[in-house]
Order: structure tokens, then C-alpha cells, then sequence
């Protein structure tokens, strides 16, 4: 057995329809007390997918990727990676899934390679495979040289790169990142980016990028709308632009988000 | 998964917590500077006021040094406990906790693993305040010093799921200083730490009782009595008890989907 995610895949069910996507989501709402965090959200994401979910604070993004993770329970709805249920069949699931937080997740007081080995650890990987590991995802987040310095010695932008090189450790197939740029400079935030982008294109990823900042929006990305709870629109960004009637990404959320407000204090 | 899968993700959170430990060595000098205040201090200021008969597991009369020792100890595995619960809602609130979650491994095994990691460094400390202690004439028989692991062990769980599960109930930093101080203090004083319960009891019926069901009670008798070589089998029952209820609790609490994390409002985004 080579690698974490490899050994669970093995022990993949029979094929469900659902099985081709990196995540399908389908139909899940999630409530805390009243409020209505999501209301029957469904979308799904292929491989090599860089799906980005807008929305603004609020919107349900960091609900949705808690149950994904599995920090708690859908009540309704499925939530599949590469067609296994969330809250079925966990272990198997989050082994696929590579997550990176809106918060720190790292250590400040420890060395990059001490808190890789922790994040390694965490997904059983043995010695020699963590070693080479670590090192090549280092490598390619150009963070090698950095390996024995303290995380309090990096930069936020550095941070973010080396969270990224840990949560693709143990090759998943679905990367999660919730509003990684935040606090981020421009260069810093364009450069992670592409980083991702390259990710998505070499390695066959599916990624779901979640931000409320609309220039992180590309061209050729795939967009999923999600205000209050509610999925307003998904599929490729030109093609949510040209079905709102709007001439940019920023206009066409404008008009969606606006309607949406509208038709709320109509009913 | 293969049990050197669970072997390497426990390694990894031990490891993990004891570099941690290292790079805080502040909390290291507190959590000794503590019990090293009352017994050199608070004991030797009662030492006149209070006598200790001879009550089991001690042959002749002690000191009261030597008879809170065991209360300072467990003073050390109720504080970590509580600090590395602490730690817990810190590093819920700081994004680590999601690191440890999102893990393939069960949940209880996550905890648990992060629970005996807060042990042995708990028992770390303890060491080396019996090390301090010894120079200060209290100094139980060699073998004491051995005899003594396995209550340390237990009690430090049992302290810890304790710990464990006010930081599943707990939402925010500011509310758990409250909690330690309606915790942590009425659990020592109300205990046999720092008297026998046989004199508490001819102050009052009701404390007694108090302090006889009181958790850490049993825990300061285990390690009381294993310090000294002896065996302790009412204290060990109570202990397992506590523990089992208090990690069930704490499991319960940090479950996915009947737990008290589900019924929260997570951060809006």
C-alpha cells in the first residue's frame, strides 16, 4: 500500500451514479436552531474542476464545508466524495479530501516539516513515504528551503502555501479551501492561486475554492452562487454572466444576489 | 486500516503534543511552581495546625507535607487536564481542531489519543515535583515511585475526559476561564487533598458527603495509596467509573452528529 488515500479507495462500494464526480452534494439543507444555514444546496464537481463558491459572509460557504469534512452531520440530503457518503462511510471519504481552513491551522512554535509530519501522521502514513512526501510537496510550493524554520518565521502568504502542500500529503482527490487569501497581499494571493490552478490542470484535482472576493473569479472556472443558504446559480463563470444579462462575473452576483434580496421581501 | 496505521497517527498526536510541550516551557515552570507553592508554603504554614492521625495507607504519624503530596499531585493531573482541555477550545477557535477532525480516523480515537498525550506530559511534571519533593523529606518507598504509573494514568484520563467534555460544551475561551473557576477549585477543595475526610466529616455531614463522591477525592486516594505500594480497590472502582461516564460524555460530545458541536452555529461564512 503506497498511500493513505489509495488503501480506502480500495475498499470503494459498489459504483454509484454519483461515483464520477470528486463531490456531489445533492439536495442538502442544514439548519442551527432556526435559522436556515443551507436550503437544499446541490451541486457537483468533476475531476480537474476549479469550481469557485461566491457568496458573501454569511452565506453558508463555512457551513457547507463543515459538513463536508464532517465537523458535523447533514440532516437532509447526500453529501458523496467519488461516490461515498459523508456521513456513511467517513473514514473513507475524508481520506479522499484535502481541506485547507479559513484559520491557521499550523503550529507557530514548531518547525514546517515538524507540523507536516503531525498532518502526515493524522492520515497514517509511514516514515519514508511522510519524508518524500513532504519534501515534494514542498518542492513544488517552492517552500523546500524553508523546511527546518519555524512557521512563525514565515509570511502568511508562506503559510497558506505550506497548509496547501500538507492537506495534498496524502494525495486526495477533492481540495477544499475555505477563503484561503484572506489577509493575504495581492501577490501572495494572485500567486496561490495560480498555484491551485496548476494543481487542478497537472494532477486531475477537484477543487471547490470558496471566497467572497469576485476577482478571484476567472474566465474558465466554474462558478457556484450560494446566497443566504440558497445555490443562485452554477456553471461556467461565462455562462452565469451571459444567463444574468451582465457583462462581468461582478455584475451578474450583483443581479443575482439583488433579486434574490427583492423576491425575499415580496414573499 | 491496518493497526500500524492507528499506531503511526497515534505516535504522530504524541509526538505532536510533546514538542509542544518542550516549546512552552513556560507552562512547564507554572505548572511546577504551583504545587511547589503550597507545599512549601501553605503546608508548612498548617503543618502546626493540622495533625494527621494514622489513617492507611501511612504506618506512623506524617507530616502534613507528606500528607497533601498526593493532593499536590493530583493538583498537577487536574490542572493539565483542564489546560490541555483548554487547549482544546483554543485550538477550535484557531483552526488546529479542524486539522485533527478531519482525520480518517474515528473521533474517539483522535481524542483519545490527544487525551493520553495530555497524561504523559502531565506525568512528566509530576516526576519532577516528587523529585523536588524528595528533597524535602518527603520521600515515599522506591518502589512507590512505580507502583504509582498506573494511577497516575487513570486518574490523568479520568481528569482529562473531565476536561475534555466541558471543552465540547464550552463555545468560547472567555467562558472556559469561568468554568475552571467553578471546576477546578471546588474539585480540590471540596476533596481529600488537604484533610483527611474523617475530620471533614466532624465539621460537616453534608461536605463529607460532598467530598466522597467528588471525582478527584478518588483520584488523589488512588494515587495516595499507590504512592505508598498499596492497592486501592474502592478508589479504582470510583476512578473507572468516572472515567468511563466522563469519555462517553466527552465522545458524545464531539460526535458528529448527535453532538453539541452540530447544534451550534458554526462561524458565518
Amino acid at each position: 500500500m503506497a498511500v493513505a488515500a489509495d488503501h480506502w479507495m480500495e475498499a470503494r462500494g459498489p459504483s454509484a451514479p454519483d461515483e464520477a464526480h470528486c463531490l456531489a452534494v445533492r439536495e442538502v439543507s442544514h439548519s442551527f436552531g432556526k435559522r436556515k444555514a443551507l436550503d437544499s444546496v446541490s451541486f457537483s464537481i468533476a475531476p480537474s474542476d476549479f469550481t469557485v463558491l461566491l457568496g458573501q459572509n454569511g452565506a453558508g460557504k463555512t457551513t457547507l464545508f463543515s459538513l463536508i469534512t464532517r465537523l458535523y452531520d447533514n440532516r437532509s440530503g447526500s453529501i458523496r466524495v467519488l461516490g461515498m457518503e459523508v456521513r456513511k462511510r467517513p473514514s473513507a471519504a475524508l481520506a479522499l479530501i484535502g481541506a485547507v481552513f479559513q484559520q491557521r491551522t499550523l503550529d507557530l512554535d514548531l518547525t514546517v516539516r515538524q507540523n507536516l509530519r503531525y498532518h502526515a501522521a493524522l492520515h497514517g502514513m509511514a516514515g519514508h513515504e511522510t519524508r518524500a512526501r513532504i519534501e515534494a510537496e514542498l518542492r513544488r510550493v517552492g517552500m523546500l528551503e524553508r523546511i527546518d524554520d519555524r512557521v512563525r518565521s514565515l509570511s502568511g502568504g508562506q503559510m497558506r502555501r505550506v497548509e496547501i502542500a500538507g492537506a495534498l500529503l496524502h494525495r486526495p482527490k477533492l481540495l477544499l479551501l475555505d477563503e484561503p487569501t484572506v489577509g493575504l497581499d495581492i501577490g501572495s494571493r494572485q500567486a496561490i492561486l495560480e498555484h491551485v490552478h496548476e494543481l487542478c490542470r497537472e494532477q486531475g484535482l477537484g477543487v471547490l475554492w470558496a471566497t467572497h472576493l469576485i476577482d478571484e473569479v476567472g474566465p474558465q472556472d466554474r462558478v457556484i452562487v450560494l446566497h443566504q443558504g440558497r445555490v443562485l446559480a452554477e456553471g461556467a463563470s461565462e455562462e452565469v454572466v451571459r444567463t444574468a444579462g451582465a457583462s462581468s462575473i461582478r455584475e451578474a452576483f450583483t443581479r443575482l444576489t439583488g433579486a434574490a434580496a427583492s423576491e425575499r421581501s415580496r414573499s | 486500516m491496518s493497526p500500524s496505521h492507528y499506531l503511526r497517527c497515534f505516535a504522530g498526536i504524541q509526538i505532536r503534543e510533546g514538542l509542544r510541550f518542550v516549546n512552552q516551557r513556560g507552562r512547564f515552570v507554572a505548572a511546577l511552581v504551583r504545587p511547589l507553592v503550597w507545599l512549601f508554603i501553605f503546608a508548612a504554614g498548617f503543618r502546626g495546625v493540622l495533625g494527621v492521625s494514622i489513617i492507611p495507607p501511612y504506618q506512623t504519624y506524617v507530616l502534613y507535607e507528606v500528607y497533601i503530596t498526593p493532593g499536590l499531585i493530583g493538583m498537577i493531573l487536574l490542572f493539565s487536564g483542564m489546560q490541555s482541555s483548554l487547549s482544546m477550545v483554543y485550538d477550535r477557535e484557531m483552526g488546529s481542531m479542524r486539522t485533527l477532525m478531519v482525520s480518517p480516523f474515528p473521533r474517539w480515537f483522535l481524542l483519545g489519543s490527544k487525551l493520553l498525550a495530555a497524561v504523559f506530559v502531565a506525568m512528566l511534571q509530576v516526576y519532577v515535583f516528587l523529585a523536588i519533593a524528595w528533597f524535602w523529606r518527603i520521600q515515599p518507598p522506591a518502589h512507590g515511585y512505580l507502583t504509582v504509573i498506573p494511577a497516575l494514568i487513570l486518574s490523568g484520563l479520568m481528569l482529562g475526559s473531565i476536561g475534555l467534555l466541558i471543552s465540547s460544551v464550552v463555545k468560547q475561551l472567555e467562558n472556559f476561564a469561568g468554568v475552571m473557576n467553578f471546576v477546578i477549585f471546588p474539585m480540590f477543595f471540596a476533596s481529600s487533598a488537604l484533610y483527611p475526610l474523617w475530620r471533614v466529616r466532624e465539621s460537616s455531614v453534608l461536605l463529607y458527603q460532598i467530598c466522597a463522591v467528588n471525582p478527584f477525592t478518588h483520584a488523589v486516594e488512588l494515587v495516595r495509596f499507590a504512592l505508598y505500594g498499596q492497592f486501592n480497590p474502592t478508589a479504582l472502582l470510583w476512578v473507572l467509573a468516572y472515567l468511563v461516564v466522563f469519555l462517553a460524555l466527552a465522545i458524545y460530545g464531539y460526535d458528529p452528529s448527535r453532538g453539541l458541536l452540530a447544534r451550534r452555529a458554526a462561524v458565518p461564512g
